[in-house]
């Protein structure tokens, strides 16, 4: 007889539903055969001019309709694109989903040229006046729903009839993870049967670009951009900016049962840590990701040895790869020398929010599939990084457990672990 | 009673009217309390703004107050006054295992950046090339962390060292119910014991203004009390500038470390009612029906913030129940978006444990001589969502 409860005592959380976009393609098929060809989607930016900047490439989802039309209409499109795939997947009605939502998705603003148009339209006082004028005279709601955060949860909501109130929420590259964190926690208190967790990021924007390229975070390899997302290498230079979306229907393995839906995998545990050293900055000794991965192995019941594979966060920046590798080596000790470790970054970029939901996606087919996504761009290894990175070719490995990273800016660390049946 | 009851035990808030909760406190339960208003500096909408606040009493390091816009400042020094309200600032073991949860919109756009590149774009018709070089060149490269919406927790963390857990919910009024929602929910399942919560907002920027007149809700001509507002010229809301923070924690781990109690956090009902769909009324009653009030009455405070529609069914939904007083804050204070209903529970919480009333906030609220044991704090979203909760004193 199944277990329905862990080790805990609380409801065993499984995913029913999965459904993904990124710059390679639309849903989990070809995605996965993209992902295990060692595909990437990176390439040059084609949806505003790229005079004056630095890094002239990025992830971008330019196959959607909504891939021109700015940040909130695209990421609704990719949350709605990627649910759908997963309410189908898991056999539910498409609108009458009947338990809460949690959405990963990105801060918004209004879109320049909205900012613009308002401007053009406006008598002769300086800007902030003029805007306020136009904006208090516009016929639509068009403009105001961009820039409302609670938008594109709430019209989510209706599409896929989730219950109560939608929570939106941003742990910058973590929140992903923690939309799923928040799904697993409601089902283990037992407030839902099921909870539908969405990351989503439609925002790379010129001005999104610039911001990060002023931080110095971008990788500015141009010339090469499929080349451009290179973790774990010694000539690593930055992230690349990207797009996409996940969503996971999660249920209380129970429910799942009781219904006889698939179940693609569990979610046997999550934790968390902020860093209080630097708003971008990680402490140098590495202690709150390690006390995140504690945490999640932790609530996981599973011990230094439980880990099948780590899915790194793994973003290709210089400062990340470095304490990704340090904090792991604290955890797993000796372990971590037999354990793989690749990213899924090297191909589809850092997705920012949709992060922590893509790549739980991609670990949970990982398991699937007995089929280990490479890191590709491997041909100048960093000495100081040992890990088994899974260099350019996939693997064919029976993975049971594993850990997805995900850390963020102001000092955001969570940490999922995935397995691959209920215990 | 239960070990697991969830207890307000730290109460942080700055507003128009001042700050800290017995500031507040005395200010609100006074006869007659006066707003604070600026009707001049963005005519024709008059704001709540910020009272002077010394910013290094919370925030020691110049160098934290300047990575900060004023929205971050702000919340991370009224996350400071609810955490020394707790007895739990500079605790180095309780922050180290706090769990918290922001209410956050954004931060603050550089208007001479933004108001440069609109008045260019006049002379030049490659608008796009025009950002780019801008946005390169002027931009301050560290103003995307000071703006940025989960950097608010951010900086909780690195200033007052709250690292247990951080997670940040966006969108308006629901930021903060549900924030308050979730970390309640935490409490009471054993999923955490010390819970940081709340929220700010700063309004004095033409784009936090924007925020609401882009469907046309702001107030416009002579100021009026919240519950006057309606077929005045605009949409309702007047804003203000404050924030709220509360400190929760289970009764069990508050009463062990003989922590100071003001009110008791009952089950925060919220949702979302279809209001294109004329489902707000019946939602209202629906959340009431849900929350268990008292049955001879109860004083209400109210987060309405004066948007016509929202505030009208507030109003009328309480007004078909016997005795029961509203006290709409937002005339004093101005609407706090996000940090709305923390600022109700906090001002539920310190009329439970001062045993007393507020007197009314207009002259269209009425009295209130009735029990104190439970007051109700409410937020009807302007635009959507919507929650309340019942705070109630220590059996």
């Amino acid at each position: 007889m199944t277990k329905f409860t862990d080790h805990l005592g609380r409801p065993v959380v499984a995913v029913t539903g999965i459904g993904v976009v990124t710059s390679l393609g639309v849903g989990k098929k070809d995605n996965w055969q993209a992902l295990t060809a060692g595909k990437s989607g990176i390439h040059p930016i084609t949806r505003f001019p790229v005079d004056h900047l630095n890094t002239r490439i990025a992830g971008t989802v330019d196959f959607l309709a909504s891939s021109p039309k700015g940040a909130s209409a695209l990421t609704y499109e990719l949350a709605e694109t990627a649910a759908e795939e997963a309410v189908a997947e898991a056999g539910l009605a498409i609108d009458d989903f009947g338990g809460p939502l949690f959405l990963a998705s990105p801060p918004v603003e209004l879109d320049w040229h909205d900012r613009l148009a308002l401007y053009k339209n406006g008598g002769d006082k300086p800007a902030p006046e003029r805007l306020l004028e136009v904006a208090r005279n516009l016929n639509s709601l068009e403009m105001f729903d961009s820039s409302q955060f609670a938008t594109i949860a709430d019209r989510l909501a209706d599409r896929f009839g989730a219950t109560g109130l939608p929570v939106t929420l941003s742990t910058a590259c973590a929140s992903g993870a923690t939309a799923i964190q928040l799904g697993v926690e409601a089902i283990r208190r037992g407030e839902a049967r099921r909870a539908l967790s969405i990351g989503a990021d439609g925002s790379a924007t010129a001005e999104a670009l610039i911001r990060f390229s002023l931080l110095s975070a971008l990788s500015t390899s141009n010339d090469a951009p499929e080349k451009a997302s290179k973790p774990f290498s010694k000539d690593r230079d930055g992230f690349v900016l990207a797009e996409g979306s996940a969503a996971l229907v999660l249920e209380s393995l129970e429910a799942a049962t009781a219904r006889g839906a698939t179940v693609l995998g569990i979610i046997r545990g999550c934790g968390e840590k902020a860093d209080d050293f630097h708003r971008t900055r990680s402490k140098p000794d590495g202690s709150p990701a390690i006390a995140a991965v504690r945490a999640a192995l932790a609530d996981a019941g599973l011990g230094e040895d439980g880990i099948d594979y780590v899915n790194a966060h793994g973003t290709s920046t210089p400062e990340n790869d470095k304490m990704e590798h340090l904090s792991l080596s604290t955890v797993f000790g000796e372990h971590i020398n037999r354990i793989p470790v690749s990213s899924n970054k090297s191909m589809i970029g850092h997705t920012l929010s949709a992060a922590g939901a893509i790549e739980a996606a991609f670990s949970i087919m990982t398991m699937r599939e007995g089929v280990i996504p490479p890191t590709i761009n491997y041909d100048n290894p960093d000495p100081a990084i040992t890990f088994d990175v899974v260099p350019n070719v996939k693997r064919e490995a029976e993975v049971r457990t594993v850990l997805s990273n995900s850390f963020g800016f102001g000092g955001q660390n969570t940490c999922l672990v995935m397995a691959r049946e209920p215990v | 009673m239960s070990a697991r009851d969830v207890v307000i035990t730290g109460i942080g808030l700055v507003s128009s009217l001042g700050e800290g909760a017995d500031a507040h406190w005395q200010k609100l339960s006074a006869p007659g309390p006066e707003p604070v208003m600026d009707g001049e500096r963005f005519a024709p909408y008059t704001i709540h703004p910020l009272p002077g606040i010394d910013w290094s009493r919370q925030i020691a390091k110049r160098g934290d107050q300047r990575q900060m816009e004023t929205w971050q400042r702000l919340g991370t020094y009224v996350a400071g006054l609810a955490l020394a309200d707790a007895g739990i600032r500079d605790n180095e073991e309780l922050c180290a295992t706090m769990d918290m949860v922001v209410a956050a919109g954004g931060g603050e756009r550089d208007v001479a950046v933004d108001s440069d590149i609109l008045a260019a774009s006049e002379q030049r018709d490659d608008f796009d090339v025009l950002l780019n070089e801008k946005l390169t060149t002027e931009l301050r490269p560290t103003l995307f962390l000071a703006q940025l919406s989960n950097l608010l927790a951010g900086n909780i963390s690195i200033v007052h060292k709250v690292t247990g857990s951080s997670r940040t919910f966006m969108g308006e009024e629901g930021a903060g119910i549900s924030a308050i929602e979730t970390a309640a929910a935490r409490i009471r399942s054993g999923q955490s014991t010390h819970m940081l919560v709340g929220g700010a907002f700063q309004t004095e920027h033409p784009d936090m203004l924007l925020g609401y007149e882009l469907a046309g809700y702001l107030h416009r001509g002579d100021w009026k009390p919240v519950w006057q507002r309606q077929g005045a010229e605009g949409g309702g809301v007047v804003s203000g500038s404050g924030g709220a923070f509360l400190v929760l924690e289970s009764r069990e781990h508050a009463e062990k470390r003989g922590q100071r109690i003001y009110a008791t956090l009952g089950p925060v009902s919220c949702g979302r009612a279809r209001r294109d769909k004329g489902e707000l009324d019946s939602a209202i009653t629906r959340l009431l029906d849900a929350t268990d009030l008292p049955a001879n009455g109860f004083l209400t405070i109210s987060g309405a913030s004066g948007a016509h529609k929202a505030t009208e069914t507030e109003k009328a939904a309480f007004d078909a129940k016997d005795n029961v007083a509203l006290r709409a804050f937002s005339t004093l204070t101005g609407h706090l978006k996000e940090a709305q209903f923390p600022f109700a529970v906090a001002l539920a919480a310190l009329a439970v444990s001062n045993r007393a009333s507020y007197p009314a906030f207009e002259a269209n609220e009425k009295p209130f001589e009735g029990p104190l044991k439970s007051v109700l704090a409410t937020t009807i979203g302007y635009h959507h969502f919507e929650g309340m909760a019942l705070v109630s004193a220590l059996d």
